[in-house]
């Protein structure tokens, strides 16, 4: 097997091991009743941390995914309360998230400045906003948000696939697409393994930034739009601390943060991990919450170490 | 090689200005169809920018470009290629976690319906590979090939169907000698199809191996063209160095006797694959030996072996007697080796320290952290280095950076001698440093070895060799190649050793 895939067949295995756990653990866990819920429950950070998954590849970092996700639904809520349909506001947000995007890569490329600092200011920028708006949550009261919720496709036994999964499958297969049968794609991961050498190859440096910026702003704003609509309101401080989540779902899936390697895949499966680690300790009814951040991070420690020694194994033979 | 009317490539009367600098001043260079040229020159002497020029990554201020005869703008890489100029620049310049068929066909895949067609890209590349004759797994990541492969597959990025001309700058650097002449047979092969093919390479032996016609820069200018059958290496090490050979410059001091003094570091066997030939180097206590070579001939590769900032593979180490058990930067500084660094500004002074705080630096660190130098003992040392030195400097308390260069390389050194070394080694003392500065720190090496301190000092500047060593080890093309002691001491007995045309 070729070793790209390596780190995406580990997070299968692990994910596929959680589940076996639950279902040796609690009846009725191996169900599709579970996972239909698990796929809707994380629809939206997973959603998010794939347009991240992009900005990572190219060895870049966005910390305004969580601020996105709560301003995203403040702003759709107000819109809301003056009589505006969630698919036009959710629109507009779109359009926000994607050009908001494409001037944080234009400023990262035209200003060298790092991602990491140009998205932390976009963390406070974005969070500072919804307080501006709202201090409290701001119920979405239209039909749609119903319709929504209860649109489903059923699957083979009692679950369903719900609207939100759907969108996120969709977005994910666009993003397979994208990242991997267009020369965008390529050059994504042509910036991340070597910035330098791909300016020298002829990838257009500044049009590619920004296009990898903006699929991160749009897909945190899709992610934002899909919380408002499954929460149904929209809150400033929705979405806190979500793009840790989103970045860790990244990596769990075997991205590595110094970019260039990574698939857009294994993000699914990354924030599936973190979803099914929560459900497993739901399950349990005795547990503390907190032992989701904790497995959480024991095993995003191990995937860490796990791909320093697959990337390690590559990189030395060809250091000379 | 096919000498007609027209040349493949002719660069006339180039000129670039840097700020500053005249980096480019009225050059020509004229490649034929069919040849391969090298370009020689020591550092600085334009040999980088002249290929920029041609593979436009820097525009010139003056001069044309002809290719076959017809008047060309070259104004980005982009253009050069298009022009079938191909460009493989020194450090693999492709991308090591992509696979071999991403790197080779890297905007410009094939697409069917607006999307990369992968299969045929595949394809693309196996036939870009097979024009070199190389059979790889094309789906594998470029970075699990060895070097050579690599610098192969720049090569066949660089080649496409209508390529006219093709410059390799320093291709050769990182790789061994098998791995050199399967690169060569391919050059062969690619000149045989017509190419004009730029080689730029510090390996003297390479350039009479692989090339027809040589051009020599020095200080951004064309020193002169010849064939390769015409320039013996004397000849062509003269041209890039500069000054007459009969000229030999004056040994400064006529040294004590120090060829019964004690050996204080024995280097036996040291070396490391494709970066240095194995050698052996004795110094005794109160010499100064020199360590002379064209630049890449391995003097910074020596200095940096002994000190433990390379990891040798084979040889071993003595130090007083006693054998240096592995190499580390710290296990050195802690035997009583001190090294100064080439580039003081990478590697040497901290700029934001103070003068006090750079000079007690190693010291400290050599007692550790718990037990700290007082304040007034760090004083009393910056005064005496300040003064030992000639430091130029208002008070131990200015920052280092706003230092001339000449004061930070004596704060270095200050740095190296105040941790009370045994074994000082330096890698050019006097770079970027003024003639005034230059001397002092000269007669500072003179006097230090005076003390009994055994000096090491590796420097491009043969004058400065000569004027301060007992002994001079010759380096070429990474190997020690001989020494030259006492009277011996020349320039003319440098370069001929060089050359190869003494020993």
């Amino acid at each position: 097997m070729n070793e790209k895939y390596l780190p995406l067949a580990a997070t299968i295995v692990v994910f596929v091991a959680l589940f076996a756990i639950g279902g040796i653990l609690y009846n009725n866990f191996v169900s599709t009743l579970v996972f239909g819920d698990l796929l809707a429950d994380n629809a939206f950070v997973i959603i998010a941390a794939i347009g991240t998954t992009f900005v990572i590849i190219s060895g870049g970092i966005d910390l305004s995914i969580g601020s996105m996700i709560g301003f995203v639904g403040v702003v759709m809520a107000n819109l809301d309360v003056v009589g505006w349909h969630p698919l036009v506001s959710g629109g507009m947000m779109l359009v926000f998230g994607l050009v908001y995007g494409a001037l944080v890569g234009l400023v990262i490329d035209f200003c060298d400045i790092q991602p990491f600092i140009v998205t932390l200011a976009g963390l406070f920028l974005l969070r500072g906003s919804c307080f501006m708006i709202n201090l409290d949550a701001v119920p979405i009261r239209h039909d749609f948000v119903q319709d929504f919720a209860a649109a489903s496709i059923p699957l083979p036994g009692e679950g369903e696939l719900h609207s939100s999964a759907i969108v996120m499958l969709i977005a994910l297969a666009a993003a397979i697409f994208i990242g991997h049968f267009t020369r965008f794609g390529a050059n994504i991961y042509a910036i991340g393994g070597d910035r330098t050498s791909a300016a020298l190859m002829g990838v257009p440096m500044r049009r590619t930034m920004m296009g990898i910026y903006a699929m991160g702003g749009f897909y945190s704003a899709l992610g934002g739009v899909i919380y408002a609509l499954y929460t149904s309101s929209g809150y400033p401080l929705a979405g806190t601390g979500n793009e840790l989540t989103a970045i860790a779902s990244v990596v769990l899936g075997g991205t590595l943060l110094t970019g260039g390697v990574g698939l857009v895949a294994g993000t699914l499966f990354g924030g599936l991990i973190f979803g099914l680690i929560a459900t497993l300790i739901n399950f349990n009814g005795s547990l503390n919450g907190a032992w989701i951040m904790i497995v959480g991070g024991v095993l995003l420690f191990l995937f860490i170490v796990l791909q320093r020694f697959l990337v390690g194994s590559f990189r030395l033979r060809s250091a000379a | 090689m096919t000498e007609t009317a027209t040349a493949r490539i002719e660069m006339r009367g180039v000129s670039k200005i840097f700020p500053g600098v005249r980096a480019l001043d009225h050059v020509d260079l004229r490649l034929e169809a069919g040849e391969v040229h090298a370009l020689m020159g020591e550092n600085g002497a334009g040999k980088s920018t002249l290929i920029k020029v041609l593979t436009g990554a820097v525009r010139r201020d003056e001069g044309e470009i002809q290719l076959d005869g017809k008047v060309v703008e070259i104004g980005t890489p982009g253009e050069a290629r298009a022009l079938g100029i191909g460009t493989v620049y020194q450090e693999v310049n492709l991308i090591p976690t992509m696979s071999v068929t991403k790197n080779l066909t890297l905007t410009r895949q094939p697409r069917k319906f607006g999307m990369v067609n992968w299969r045929e890209a595949r394809e693309v590349a196996k036939a870009r590979l097979k024009r070199l004759n190389i059979n790889i797994d094309v789906e594998r990541p470029l970075g699990s090939y060895s070097v050579a492969i690599q610098q192969l597959v720049a090569i066949a990025r660089a080649l496409d169907d209508d390529t006219r001309a093709l410059v390799l700058d320093e291709p050769t650097a990182s790789l061994d000698a098998n791995e050199t002449a399967m690169l060569f047979n391919i050059i062969r092969d690619l000149k045989a199809r017509g190419l004009a093919i730029v080689f730029i390479t510090h390996f003297i032996d390479q350039v009479y191996q692989i090339s027809d016609r040589v051009s020599v820069l020095r200080n951004g200018r064309l020193v002169g063209t010849g064939k390769i059958a015409d320039t013996p290496p004397l000849k062509l090490i003269s041209m890039m160095i500069g000054r007459e050979l009969e000229k030999t410059a004056l040994r400064l001091v006529g040294n004590a006797k120090t060829s019964d003094a004690p050996v204080v570091l024995e280097a036996e066997g040291l070396g490391k694959r494709v970066t240095m030939q194995p050698f052996n180097l004795k110094l005794r206590a109160g010499e100064a030996v020199g360590l002379s070579g064209l630049l890449g001939s391995g003097r910074t590769e020596v200095a940096k072996l002994i000190f433990g900032a390379l990891k040798p593979d084979t040889g071993r180490l003595e130090l007083g007697g006693a054998p240096m058990h592995g190499s580390s930067p710290g296990a050195s500084v802690r035997a009583g080796i001190a090294f100064c660094p080439e580039d003081r500004k990478a590697e040497g002074v901290v700029g934001e320290l103070t003068v006090r705080e750079n000079i007690v630096l190693a010291l400290q660190s050599k007692r550790g952290w718990l037990n700290r130098l007082s304040r007034s003992e760090q004083e009393r040392l910056a005064a005496e280095m300040i003064k030992a030195l000639g430091i130029a400097t208002p008070d131990a308390e200015k920052p280092v950076g706003q230092l001339s260069g000449g004061n930070q390389q004596k704060v270095i050194l200050a740095r190296s001698l105040v941790a009370g070394p045994r074994v000082l080694i330096l890698d050019e003392p006097t770079r970027g440093i003024d003639v005034g500065a230059h001397a002092e720190i000269v007669t500072l090496i003179r006097k230090l070895c005076g003390q009994g301190l055994a000096l090491l000092v590796a420097s491009s500047e043969l004058d400065e060799l000569v004027a301060v060593s007992d002994r001079v080890a010759v380096l070429r093309d990474r190997q020690m190649i001989g020494e030259i002691s006492g009277a011996d001491i020349t320039r003319d007995n440098i370069v001929h050793m060089i050359a190869g045309a003494k020993s």
